[in-house]
């Protein structure tokens, strides 16, 4: 068997349903055998979009997500794929080719060090030495990025390598002796960690990403019901806890709501389960949940004590942990506390002001309504990607396909493509701004040729709005490059009030058609709904374009640095 | 406080890179360092000396776990150890002088490892402070060079608790 040949076992002996890439001249031999290989390949249109899709394929289907690219240019357009699935612990296996050993150094064409430059963004990485360690370090990566806090893993082969031939067999069983994660929680703590709990009488549950990674959201609302704890969730955690629950707190933080926000600051007990304590979710982190004594279950012991100092860190996989817990657990009740919790509810619901324009707040709540809130929905990175995890309320994990750490503008629309053909059948949206999606926007290519039907929703607002909510908040209306319409003929400084008729490009509705994709295009607010029950009936992609008014900004909004009680409202 | 961090790690490339890259990604200051073979040909050993309050160390030292090819982790400074750097000097010494430096040389059970006619050069092994000793000891002679060594440590096996003087 050839290196080239044993890849292609090895995904196929992983199960590997999917294959997201892009060939090239160092990877070439890979591309010839999968030519008659039977496992999956997506031809995407640039290696930022493959890493992207294979990564959306992760989150939706909690496999490992694969990604394929050549040397040089095709490795380092994995690179801001790989850092964003760094950043929230997705599983992914990257197999890049490399230039031949003895070129190794040398400055040869399409060279590059990945191991050098994907050591920071990657949970572990190998450039393959020998053909006979190819198989053990395949082996090795689809282990280390599944176990533990999940991570992506690289693998970068030489082209030599790939066509070297090695008796070596796929192993069936993997040890790597520096790396050992904690599953089962200590007893002890996990004791300690109920007896808060059995003493608290203002607790709150803050889940994050590691709810879903775990796949213990089940165990989380077991949890929350037993000990009648409201629930909130980081970004990350959004679909681990139903947010149709009345015990529901939705998202904190930033762009948070503001009752998750004071029911942190007024909380005794905070069971953190699953998260970082990331800057966005604390505020100013020395006046974040000041009166509460905190739990923190997670299986990455680098999060203990990070962030913040905690009182009983559990260190374990989350479903393990809350399980056990759930055993040393006897029903309790908070009335006082819910009855709190629900007087901030109906004082600061989330809001938004009828203003004759399309708002993009009901837009998300109309695809919410028509989809039940079970819609696979994956977004980009601005103010849509903050409304979406506001309004749609998910139900589900594993639903709301999102950049959270990384903050990655045009991960959405690849990351849909990923979604979708983990599940073929699945109604997959992209909520998209007008900036994100022109960042992978070539891949309108890869939706048509596979027929994959993502819908794109876009909500246009002709602006980088989430920069310029901050410009209009921060920075005294000095719109400093976030209009998308400035073309060469505007003048230096634009308040941005004025319609200053300059056209807005592309024609969303027209470029869709170029790829013989169908198009529609709303700007009346009573357009929305039809709008949208006529592109989710289209079989195959669409694409939708809501024009939005620019000056709809992202609130509650808790500014930079700030504790989480020092929201800015927006609107009464 | 500063720590002595003893790591096992696999004898690969790579490792160092990606121990540096943590400590400057991460904002943390290595010290000193030191790597060699271990007995073992499939590990090597490395010691770093590293600086920061105890919620640092805290992360350093699981950082270091996380990383996948270190093997194991031991802040030495947690236990009785030994540990030890060396020096080499070379220090002006015109031959009038010779027995002037050899003399504070055995005083710090130090080695004259080279002599010409006007520097001498010498040898030195120890704890920081008694090289740091050494060398202003010595610095009225003029010092012509010195080249320092990480810290090696090891932790002691015979545990009695008041022999923290002979470190």
């Amino acid at each position: 068997m050839t290196g080239a040949q044993m890849i292609l076992h090895a995904l196929e002996r992983e199960g590997v349903a999917a294959v997201f890439g892009f060939p090239g001249g160092a990877i070439i031999d890979v591309f010839d055998k999968l030519y008659d290989s039977p496992v999956p390949f997506y031809l995407t249109r640039h290696e930022q979009g493959a890493a992207h899709a294979a990564d959306g394929y992760a989150r939706a289907s909690g496999q490992v997500g694969v990604c394929m690219a050549t040397s040089g240019p095709g490795a380092t357009n994995l690179v801001t794929g790989l850092a964003t699935a760094y950043m929230d612990s997705i599983p992914l296996v990257a197999i890049t080719g490399q230039v031949a050993s003895h070129l190794i150094g040398n400055d040869a064409f399409q060279e590059s060090d990945m191991l050098g430059i994907s050591r920071s963004i990657t949970k572990h990485n190998y450039l393959v030495k020998e053909v006979d360690e190819l198989a053990g370090i395949l082996k090795a990566a689809f282990y280390i990025a599944r176990t533990g806090r999940p991570g992506p893993v690289l693998v970068d082969v030489p082209k030599d390598i790939q066509q070297a031939s090695t008796e070596s067999l796929y192993p069936e069983e993997v040890s790597v002796r520096g790396y050992r994660p904690t599953v089962k929680g200590h007893p002890q703590q996990i004791q300690k960690a109920a007896s808060l709990i059995s003493k608290a009488n203002r607790p709150v549950i803050f889940a994050g990403g590691g709810v879903i990674s775990s796949d213990a959201a089940d165990a989380l609302v077991a949890l929350a019901h037993k000990i009648q704890a409201p629930v909130t969730t980081s970004f990350m955690g959004l679909g681990a806890f139903p947010e149709t629950d009345a015990l529901a707190l939705k998202m904190l933080g930033m762009h948070g709501t503001a009752y998750a926000n004071y029911a942190i600051q007024e909380s005794d007990l905070l069971i953190a389960v699953g998260v970082r304590f990331d800057d966005r979710v604390t505020g100013d982190v020395r006046k974040f949940a000041p009166k509460a004594r905190i739990i923190h279950i997670d299986i990455d012991p680098t999060t203990i004590h990070k962030n913040v100092q905690v009182e009983v860190p559990v260190v374990g996989d989350v479903k393990s942990v809350l399980l056990d817990l759930l055993d040393e657990l006897k029903p309790k009740n908070h009335d006082a506390w819910l009855r709190q919790i629900n007087d901030w509810k109906a004082a600061h619901p989330l809001v938004y002001r009828q203003n004759g324009s399309i708002l993009p707040q009901v837009v998300i709540e109309t695809i919410a309504e028509i989809t039940d809130h079970e819609a696979i929905i994956a977004t980009e990175v601005g103010q849509h990607q903050m409304w979406t995890a506001q309004f749609y309320n998910f139900k589900k994990p594993r639903h709301f396909i999102s950049s959270g750490g990384l903050g990655t503008m045009g991960f959405g629309f690849p990351a849909a493509i990923g979604a979708q053909v983990a599940h073929p059948d699945a109604t997959v949206i992209d909520i998209a701004g007008d900036g994100s999606i022109q960042m992978n926007i070539q891949e309108l290519a890869t939706v048509a040729a596979y027929r994959l039907p993502v819908k794109i929703v876009i909500l246009n607002n002709q602006s980088l709005g989430m920069v310029r909510q901050w410009q209009a908040i921060f920075y005294h209306r000095r719109f400093s490059n976030t209009c998308l319409r400035r073309n060469i003929d505007c003048p230096t400084h634009c308040d941005g009030m004025e319609n200053c008729g300059i056209a807005y490009v592309p024609d969303y509705t027209k470029l869709a058609e170029a790829y013989g994709i169908p198009g529609y295009f709303a700007d009346r607010p009573e357009q929305v709904r039809p709008t949208l029950e006529k592109a989710l009936k289209t079989p195959g992609p669409a694409v939708v374009e809501f024009r939005i008014d620019k000056e709809e900004n992202v609130f509650p909004m808790v500014p930079s640095g700030k504790a989480l009680d020092q929201m800015l409202r927006g609107i009464a | 406080m500063r720590h002595i961090i003893s790591l096992e790690v696999e004898n690969q490339s790579g490792v160092l890179a990606r121990i540096a890259g943590l400590f400057s990604a991460r904002g943390f200051n290595i010290d000193c360092l030191s790597a060699a073979w271990s007995e073992d040909e499939d590990t090597s050993n490395i010691t770093l000396v590293v600086r920061g309050d105890d919620s640092v160390i805290e992360q350093i030292i699981k950082q270091l776990n996380k990383l996948i090819d270190i093997i194991r982790v031991t802040d030495v400074t947690e236990n009785d150890y030994v540990g030890r750097a060396m020096v080499l000097l070379k220090i002006n010494c015109p031959p009038t002088r010779r027995l002037e430096a050899s003399s504070i040389a055995n005083i710090f059970r130090a080695k004259v490892v080279d002599i010409s006619a006007k520097s001498m050069m010498l040898e030195l092994t120890g704890q920081e402070a008694k090289i740091a000793a050494f060398i202003e000891t010595l610095r009225p002679f003029g010092i012509k060079e010195v080249v320092r060594s990480a810290t090696i440590a090891m932790v002691r096996d015979s545990n009695f608790k008041n022999n923290h003087n002979s470190k």
